[in-house]
């Protein structure tokens, strides 16, 4: 009942829907970056929605079956070959012992989740498999997958092959990509004309973008209102007497590269924040590769709210079509 | 005489130089060996170096220094 890694891939990390409860202490909730891909395939193999799967960010791996299972691939447009033979994404197929599963190039989004029957068993750690990379903890020993790895399967669940998460309930960024932004606590450090036109110009991600935080870069500087620095602050206008950093939250260093917090975010630091993406757009961040054209869209609390239910709803459709 | 393409398995920023005040790893015309080091790709805070994979007379770019790349792109020809 294991799989083993013949090539790994870029960054290929176990994952599930994270570790929550740990913040406080600087060790953030982890997890598949876009969870309503997660759940989707967990969901097209017959598994519980938080079981542990594999994400693979940029370039797939190639891994060889040493046991029979239901697999299926959802998130970004990435070929899927079994055996060199094209598989339908967000649909489950039946995988043989022996078979090798590999994958064509990257055409649309960043990140693939594969979830097998039965999920992926590595030891829990603080009751989660996510690998939290920095931290070199939980997933297969803390670490990216290497060739040679051996990932062992857990109890696979009476399952078949063939459901389908159907196109409309599949979601990606659009181009340019909107990220909405519910403006933050430190909304009055900045001018009234920054205010404006961080939401008016056209960011792209950065290369650097990863797990930890996205990255962007190619709109207007943002100007800050003059003050006395208080007491811890520092001389740099973006910076704040340290305070905690919300999953999603927009630090923009020096006023110059917005950074989005992610999955594997920083708890707290000294960066003053413009804003922070509402919880229903986090999973589209997951999906964003270097250099796509992003704008980021003022909204208000009710919208926010509005926008997370009807993500709820998503979900719920997704799990009565596979029902 | 044939060419053959390099591709590029991953998006990111395409780099011709190891660092910006080197020279370029090869320029238009350059014959070349398999495991050469042509350029590099940067994403996610690592720079993965990408190999000519063929023998060959002469390499031609077909990306600039520092353009975007998309995954499965080709980035330069190689004639063999």
């Amino acid at each position: 009942m294991t799989i083993e890694v013949l090539k790994p891939g870029l960054a290929t990390t176990v994952q599930d829907l994270g570790r929550p409860g740990h913040y406080h202490l600087g060790i953030p909730i982890g997890g598949a970056m876009d969870r309503l891909a997660l759940r989707s395939a967990n969901l097209l193999v017959g598994n519980d929605e938080g079981l542990a799967g594999l994400e693979v960010a940029f370039l797939g791996p190639q891994l060889m079956f040493q046991a029979d299972a239901v697999v299926a691939v959802t998130g970004a447009d990435m070929p899927i070959l079994l055996d060199g033979e094209e598989q339908a994404p967000w649909t489950g197929f039946s995988v043989r012992n022996g078979q090798v599963l590999s994958f064509g190039y990257l055409k649309t989004g960043a990140r693939i989740y594969i979830a097998i029957s039965g999920g992926v068993d590595v030891p829990p750690v603080l009751d989660s498999r996510s690998t939290y990379l920095i931290g070199a903890m939980g997933g297969y020993e803390g670490r990216t997958l290497k060739a040679g790895d051996r990932i062992a399967l857990g109890a696979a669940p009476a399952s078949r092959a063939g459901r389908c998460v159907p196109e409309s309930l599949r979601r990606m960024p659009k181009q340019p990509a909107a990220l909405r932004v519910l403006p933050g606590l430190y909304w009055h450090r900045i001018t009234a004309d920054a205010g404006q036109h961080f939401f008016e110009d056209e960011w792209q991600v950065a290369p650097e973008a990863d797990r930890i935080g996205y990255r962007f870069r190619g709109g207007r500087a943002i100007e800050f209102v003059d003050r006395e620095p208080p007491f811890g602050a520092g001389a740099n206008p973006s910076n704040v007497v340290d305070s905690a950093y919300p999953y999603g939250s927009i630090q923009i260093p020096g006023g110059l590269e917005p950074i989005v917090l992610h999955r594997d975010a920083v708890s707290a630091g000294g960066y003053f924040q413009i804003g922070t993406v509402i919880s229903a757009d986090m999973d589209l961040i997951g999906q964003m590769q270097p250099h796509l054209p992003t704008r980021f869209v003022k909204v208000d609390m009710d919208a926010a709210l509005a926008a997370r239910a009807e993500r709820k709803a998503i979900l719920a459709q997704i799990r009565s079509t596979l029902d | 005489m044939s060419k053959a393409q390099v591709m590029s398995s991953l998006p990111g920023t395409f780099y011709r130089k190891p660092s910006p005040e080197s020279p370029p790893f090869k320029q238009d015309g350059d014959p070349v060996s398999a495991a050469d080091v042509i350029g590099l790709v940067e994403l996610m805070k690592n720079f993965e170096e990408i190999t000519a994979d063929v023998d060959g007379k002469a390499i031609t770019f077909l990306v600039e220094d520092g353009e975007a790349i998309m995954a499965g792109q080709a980035i330069a020809e190689i004639e063999s």
